[in-house]
């Protein structure tokens, strides 16, 4: 099959260079399961993201995907193989990282402003500084008018948007996001992407974005990984090389965009098929 | 495809709206009427029976008393006093035994549930002794009490203290346990120190188990603090009961037992006020929207 095109350049898996923003190296991760066993979640991850680059993971459902985000902000170690985060190796949860949450992670009992300002004031910024940079993160994802709303008081997009800036107000220049807009319809879902790609264009930071959803990964993607079936490993890499900036709502349509997201479908598909029979073999 | 015209007008459709909100908010103020109006009827019924039953014997009032004899105990006691003093020193003893027992417990319990809770190893090493000791009747540890600290206060707040403490203790516990691990992970990833999580994410994550606590564990407060009375005291409500029963003054233990029911409704309001304002950011339970 020779559908290699000029807009999906399928990448070799190389040894990450030594100044990238993120750089899994070789790395296996088992759990202990609490029977007793060991479990490889993941096994031989190689995985590069350049300095403002934009990479998306995709993979079947339990093949290593959140795991792999967790390895880069340090909640979780390799069990062989090195981590490192702009040049340093993972040690602690690094202040370079923000993280989007699948769930909803924001805390219930804050308003609006009192959750986007929770990450300077944790930080140790002054009070009346983190809530001015507050309520400029809330005015940039158009939610100026409910400052004051508790999270339960919101529609799941503008939860989402409260996410991204809470995150944003960071400005992590490590940027992980696992499945953040899985829950969402798909108006919303769109109308989050757009607004993901317009605040990461204005901070330009390194993005590892976890997806099941392959159109996603590419509408959003520099470079997009494959990962197989669990224990997940690195399937392919391609590169994207859609033009910037990208809307997401006409992208879809775009003949090249088709074009790619066949041959990696070709790619994935059977790995997802893998997933499935093997899910159902373990009742998961 | 032809677009489709709206032809109600936004004008007539306005008015009925309002004239649907007004017939709406009436109905509800006649529901609620009607909520009172059954409830007034049904104490009402039943005092009326109640008198009527003792005043023809069909059952005793020596044994079971009747709402006028209650109420002439009542109005004795506040007139002219109980046979241990004026009542409302007996009121007042035991609220102070009860409020010193609720907080030393319930403060007790929120520490050190949420010790337990964030320690894996404390816990771990702990919860077989907490069981042990949550499994003794404690009750009868109001003897132990008495005969260890005297029939002063300091018996009948002990008494209440264990009574409040593994109540509070198990949801505060609980409460820290399932606070919700990605929104942990979220804190920390946003900068909080272990301290900080502690503080901003899981108190108030275990805030509603532990309100939930407080509701019931204040009435255990009140048993311990009337029990240790009963046991042994100089002053309280729990006395004033031991006493009549002691002179077959059914009139009087009932007098007493409602007494204790007022001062309980009245504070379990107080704590529900508490609680909603503490957690005003919970969304309302579906019966409670729109009334
Ligand atoms: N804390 C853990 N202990 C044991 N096994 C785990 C743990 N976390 C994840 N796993 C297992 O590791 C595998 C990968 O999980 P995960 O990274 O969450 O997958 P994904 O995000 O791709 O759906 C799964 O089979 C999961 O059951
Ligand atoms: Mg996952």
């Amino acid at each position: 099959m020779q559908s290699q095109t000029m807009a999906a350049e399928k990448l070799s898996p190389a040894a990450p260079p030594a100044d990238a923003a993120i750089a899994i190296d070789d790395v296996t991760l088992r759990f202990v399961t609490p029977d007793g066993h060991m479990m490889t979640a993941i096994r031989d991850f190689t995985m590069t993201v350049a300095r403002g680059e934009f990479a998306c993971v995709v993979g079947p459902t339990g093949c290593g995907k959140s795991t792999t985000l967790n390895l880069v902000t340090g909640l979780l170690r390799p069990t062989t193989g090195g981590v490192r985060v702009m040049g340093n190796p993972v040690t602690d949860i690094s202040r370079d990282i923000g993280f989007v949450f699948q769930a909803d992670a924001l805390f219930p009992w804050r308003s609006v402003i009192d959750n986007v300002a929770a990450g300077p004031l944790f930080r140790g910024t002054p009070k009346a500084q983190a809530y001015e940079k507050a309520r400029d993160w809330i005015g940039r994802v158009g939610l100026s008018r409910f400052e004051k709303h508790y999270p339960h008081q919101l529609s799941g997009g503008m939860r989402k948007r409260v996410a991204l800036a809470q995150t944003f107000i960071n400005q992590p220049k490590i940027l992980l996001m696992d499945e953040p807009f899985s829950a969402l319809d798909m108006q919303t879902r769109t109308a989050m992407q757009d607004e993901l790609l317009g605040l990461w264009s204005g901070l330009k930071s390194s993005v590892v974005f976890v997806t099941h959803d392959l159109e996603e990964a590419v509408a959003l993607a520099d470079k997009v990984y494959v990962l197989t079936a669990g224990p997940g490993t690195v399937k392919s890499v391609y590169r994207i090389d859609l033009p910037r900036p990208r809307v997401m709502a006409d992208i879809r349509y775009d003949p090249k965009f088709i074009e790619i997201a066949k041959v990696i479908w070709n790619d994935l598909r059977e790995e997802v098929q893998l997933g499935q029979s093997r899910g159902l073999q373990t009742g998961h | 495809m032809t677009a489709i015209s709206p032809t109600e007008q936004a004008a007539t459709r306005a008015t009925s709206i309002v004239a649907a909100e007004a017939q709406a908010r009436a109905r509800l103020r006649k529901r609620h009427a009607l909520v009172i109006g059954l409830r007034l009827a049904i104490l009402v019924v039943f005092l009326g029976l109640w008198e009527l039953c003792a005043d023809y014997n069909i059952i005793d009032p020596f044994f079971f008393s009747s709402p006028s004899g209650i109420w002439e105990q009542i109005w004795s006691w506040v007139t002219e006093g109980t046979s241990q003093g004026p009542l409302w020193l007996q009121i007042y003893v035991t609220l102070e035994e009860t409020f010193l027992g609720f907080a030393i417990g319930a403060v007790g319990g929120i520490v050190a549930g949420i010790i337990l809770g964030r320690n894996k190893l404390l816990a771990d090493v702990f919860s077989i002794y907490i069981k042990i000791a949550n499994s003794v009747p404690r009750v009868v540890l109001g003897s132990v009490f008495i005969i260890a600290l005297g029939l002063g206060m300091a018996s009948k707040v002990a008494l209440a203290v264990v009574m409040v403490f593994f109540v509070v203790f198990a949801n505060a516990f609980q409460g820290v346990r399932e606070a919700d691990r990605a929104m942990i992970a979220n804190a920390q990833i946003l900068g909080a120190s272990p301290m900080q999580i502690t503080r901003s994410v899981i108190i108030p994550s275990a805030m509603s188990w532990i309100l939930a606590s407080l509701h019931v564990s204040f009435g255990f407060a009140l048993v311990g603090a009337v029990v240790g009375e009963f046991l042994g005291a100089k002053q309280g409500m729990g006395l004033l009961i031991s006493t009549a029963q002691g002179a077959f003054n059914a009139n009087g233990v009932f007098a007493a037992m409602i007494i204790l029911a007022v001062m309980a409704l009245v504070v379990e309001f107080l704590i529900t006020r508490f609680e909603n304002y503490v957690v005003k950011w919970r969304p309302a339970p579906f019966n409670e929207q729109g009334t």
